[in-house]
């Protein structure tokens, strides 16, 4: 008997009705698809911002429900799971043992699956690339019942494939990926106050050989001459050999984070250009020196957001989008001043834009969103044309610089500018399974 | 460090059971039907930290098996101190109107098979005089409904069971914990429209650990169904038989 109920993603502006096809263990067969449907789409945690996880008047595969871990061994960091795990679940295990995530994104709520299929990245990539780059190998199940386990030597076109493959290519299963060693759950950090563009650039250039993780965010509230000023954040894992005295108090025992919910969606989008610029003033002088130090615990580090879950919420129910570009290198400085000024100009940016250097390793998806060069992201609170407006400016933009756009916070990009950006989008679609489908993959497949 | 017999541990609720005590460091035997999925959670809870980790599959229809699967598992961990028993089908309750022998079949699993597993596992810890059993029960075996009777009437038989196992084993340092979920939210209940009273196996979990922990008796699960079947409980008959629940 087929159930539909609504699905939606982190950035709540679509909430389609889908049909739910249970998944019974990893070792079945793909559940069969309801008359009706046409096509299946695994659904991880719902991190993603647009419709590339949802595949609306289809069915979704809710991957949450493959969550065993199988295997991990201490002594060399590798650890086997299924691709429903989350990445919160993962480091509460292995922590305490010594290791930590090669990569991670901004949030520790996501599954192995969703990671591998964004090929997502985090602060470091510019030592460590992308979250496929430590991924040794995975089973992906197709539709017609094939299983492969593919790697770099073994299937590696389909590994090539379904790395950022934002789940079309079949059902990812489990995982084996490879782990970091940490001493300690602590971070040694520096936040750095940076007054202009070209200070970002010279900051990450100075950084990036002596910090693992670096990470940016910009005022986007403001022009002229406040235009680009902003918070560089580095840090390191701590060392072994650490003061005791160092760990803040009340840290040292790494308990669970206090999480609060956003019980209930407002009426109406608690951010607006008041808040906005309120918020930004605050936050560039949140601290009084222009270098502070400090010792802090990975999660604040690494999940400032997640102590607030569903802060999505405060996004009121149109819900809201963002906005995630990389630009390569000779192209950066130019194209993301005119971005910033577009965006300050229209008064609609939001807190929380974030900028940072990737770096030259390079990612082994065909459609692996992160390349050399400046990526650049922001909220934008759902205003209807108004923003669709200025997001026609930002891509052009993009465009003309060689850039790209982000499918894990896309919900409206033009089939344009995604086969600009993503130049193997033709060798690609021969490993889409043809009982998968998104809604992001239909739009951007539509002929021009 | 606890010794922990699971049956019908491939269930979401037991499941979700064996990873708090695995976390904890409870040394864990298993026992349920389906080989492949019994060594999935096996590999998962030995992931988790558990100590030691048994497998052993197991129809609990098989009533002559019960008294060999209790060896086994006392002799794997080194005893046993604690029985959680879990498995269950969900009934079918239209078809076991008009098929006598499925009906009686459901009865059998949910019900028989379960008081019959409960009364050995009852006289091992007695005899050592220490020890609990957790059963998993149902607010169905409350008050039978028109909706689902069948498995109701098997949960009444392993609720009412329970009840005088404790009471009588409670003298001799056993104590039975009857857990009472509502509608949880599991791949058996997968084709239900879920509303605002399903429950989280993880929730089930907490509060079925918790209550093997403290010693208690009954544990509704969540606690607001206590206030629920209460109210059915005590709906006069001659308004109940008007009702469509
Ligand atoms: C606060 C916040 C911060 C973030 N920060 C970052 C960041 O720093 N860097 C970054 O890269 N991303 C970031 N993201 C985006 C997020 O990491 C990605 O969208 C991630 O892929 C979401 O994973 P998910 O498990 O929620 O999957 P979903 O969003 O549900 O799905 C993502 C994709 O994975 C596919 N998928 C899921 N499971 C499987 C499977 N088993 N097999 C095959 N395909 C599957 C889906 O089909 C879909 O295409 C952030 C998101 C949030 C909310």
């Amino acid at each position: 008997m087929a159930v539909t109920s609504s699905y939606t993603s982190w950035g709540r502006v679509l909430r389609p009705e889908h049909e739910l096809l249970p998944l019974a263990s990893r070792h079945a067969a793909l559940p069969a698809l309801p008359d009706g449907s046409a096509t299946m789409l695994p659904y991880g945690n719902g991190r993603s911002y647009g419709d590339s996880n949802l595949n609306p008047g289809g069915a979704l595969l809710p991957g949450r429900q493959l969550d065993r871990f199988i295997a991990f061994d201490p002594s060399t960091g590798v650890l086997r799971c299924e691709a429903g795990v989350l990445l919160s679940e993962i480091l509460r295990l292995v922590v305490p043992q010594g290791w930590f995530l090669p990569v991670t994104p901004g949030t520790q709520f996501v599954t192995v699956g969703g990671a591998i299929a964004n090929d997502v990245h985090g602060k470091n990539h510019h030592v460590a690339g992308s979250f496929g780059n430590h991924v040794r190998c995975f089973e992906l199940l197709r539709s017609d019942g094939i299983r492969r386990v593919c790697s770099l030597t073994e299937h590696a076109d389909w590994f090539a494939a379904t790395v950022g493959g934002l789940g079309l290519t079949g059902l990812i299963t489990w995982a084996e990926v490879q782990l970091r060693r940490v001493a300690n759950p602590f971070m040694v950090t520096e936040s750095i106050r940076f007054r202009s563009l070209e200070e970002f650039f010279e900051l990450s250039a100075a950084s990036e050989a002596d910090h693992e993780y670096t990470v940016s965010w910009i005022d986007c509230a403001f022009g002229g001459k406040r235009l680009g000023r902003g918070l560089f954040n580095r840090g390191n894992h701590a060392p072994a050999a650490m003061e005791t005295a160092w760990v803040p108090r009340g840290l040292a025992q790494g308990g669970d984070p206090h999480t609060r919910t956003v019980p209930i969606t407002p009426p109406l989008s608690l951010v607006n250009s008041l808040s906005l610029k309120s918020f930004n003033t605050l936050y560039f002088h949140k601290q009084r020196r222009d270098v502070v130090s400090g010792m802090q615990h990975y999660r604040p580090f690494f999940y400032p957001l997640d102590a607030l879950l569903e802060w999505n919420r405060i996004y009121g129910p149109r819900g809201f989008y963002q906005y995630q570009c990389a630009i390569p290198p000779e192209r950066a400085l130019k194209a993301t001043r005119a971005l910033l000024e577009a965006i300050s100009a229209s008064g609609m940016g939001s807190f929380l834009a974030v900028l940072k250097q990737f770096g030259a390793p390079a990612s082994h998806g065909m459609l692996s969103f992160p390349m050399p060069g400046t990526t650049l992201a922001l909220d934008f609170p759902n205003q209807g044309p108004r923003l669709h407006k200025l997001f026609e400016a930002l891509d052009r933009i993009v465009l003309e610089a060689g850039g790209r756009l982000y499918p894990a916070k896309d919900g409206r990009m033009g089939a344009a500018l995604f086969k600009a950006g993503y130049p193997r989008w033709s060798e690609f679609t021969s490993y889409v399974d043809p009982r998968f489908s998104s809604g992001f993959w239909r739009r951007v497949m539509e002929q021009a | 460090m606890r010794k922990i017999l699971i049956v019908g541990a491939t269930s979401a609720i037991a499941e979700a059971t064996a990873r708090v005590w695995a976390q904890r460091g409870d040394k864990l035997f298993l026992a349920a039907r389906r080989e492949t999925q019994l060594q999935s959670v096996a590999d998962d809870l030995r992931t988790r930290g558990a100590p030691f980790v048994g497998t052993q599959v197991f129809d609990a229809n098989a009533l002559d098996q019960h008294v060999s699967l209790l060896q086994a598992a006392t002799e794997a961990m080194g005893g046993l101190d604690t029985v959680l028993i879990a498995h269950g089908t969900l009934s079918d309750q239209n078809r076991a109107q008009t098929d006598a022998a499925y009906a009686m079949d459901e009865i059998h699993t949910n019900g028989l098979s379960v008081v019959h597993l409960m009364g050995l596992a009852g006289e091992q810890l007695a005899s050592q005089g220490h020890g609990a059993i957790a059963v998993i029960s149902s607010v169905a075996g409350d008050r039978g409904r028109q909706s689902n009777y069948v498995y109701g009437s098997a949960k009444a038989l392993v609720s009412a069971f329970a009840s005088g196992l404790r009471q009588r084993l409670s003298k001799q340092g056993v104590h039975v914990v009857t857990i009472k979920p509502g509608f949880v939210d599991t791949p058996m209940t997968a084709s239900f429209k879920k509303g605002a009273l399903w429950a989280k196996p993880e929730k089930v979990a907490a509060d079925i650990v918790n209550g093997v922990d403290k010693g208690k008796s009954v544990v509704y699960t969540p606690g607001f169904w206590a206030l629920i079947m209460l109210i059915i409980k005590h709906i006069p008959e001659f308004v109940f038989v008007k009702l469509a629940l």
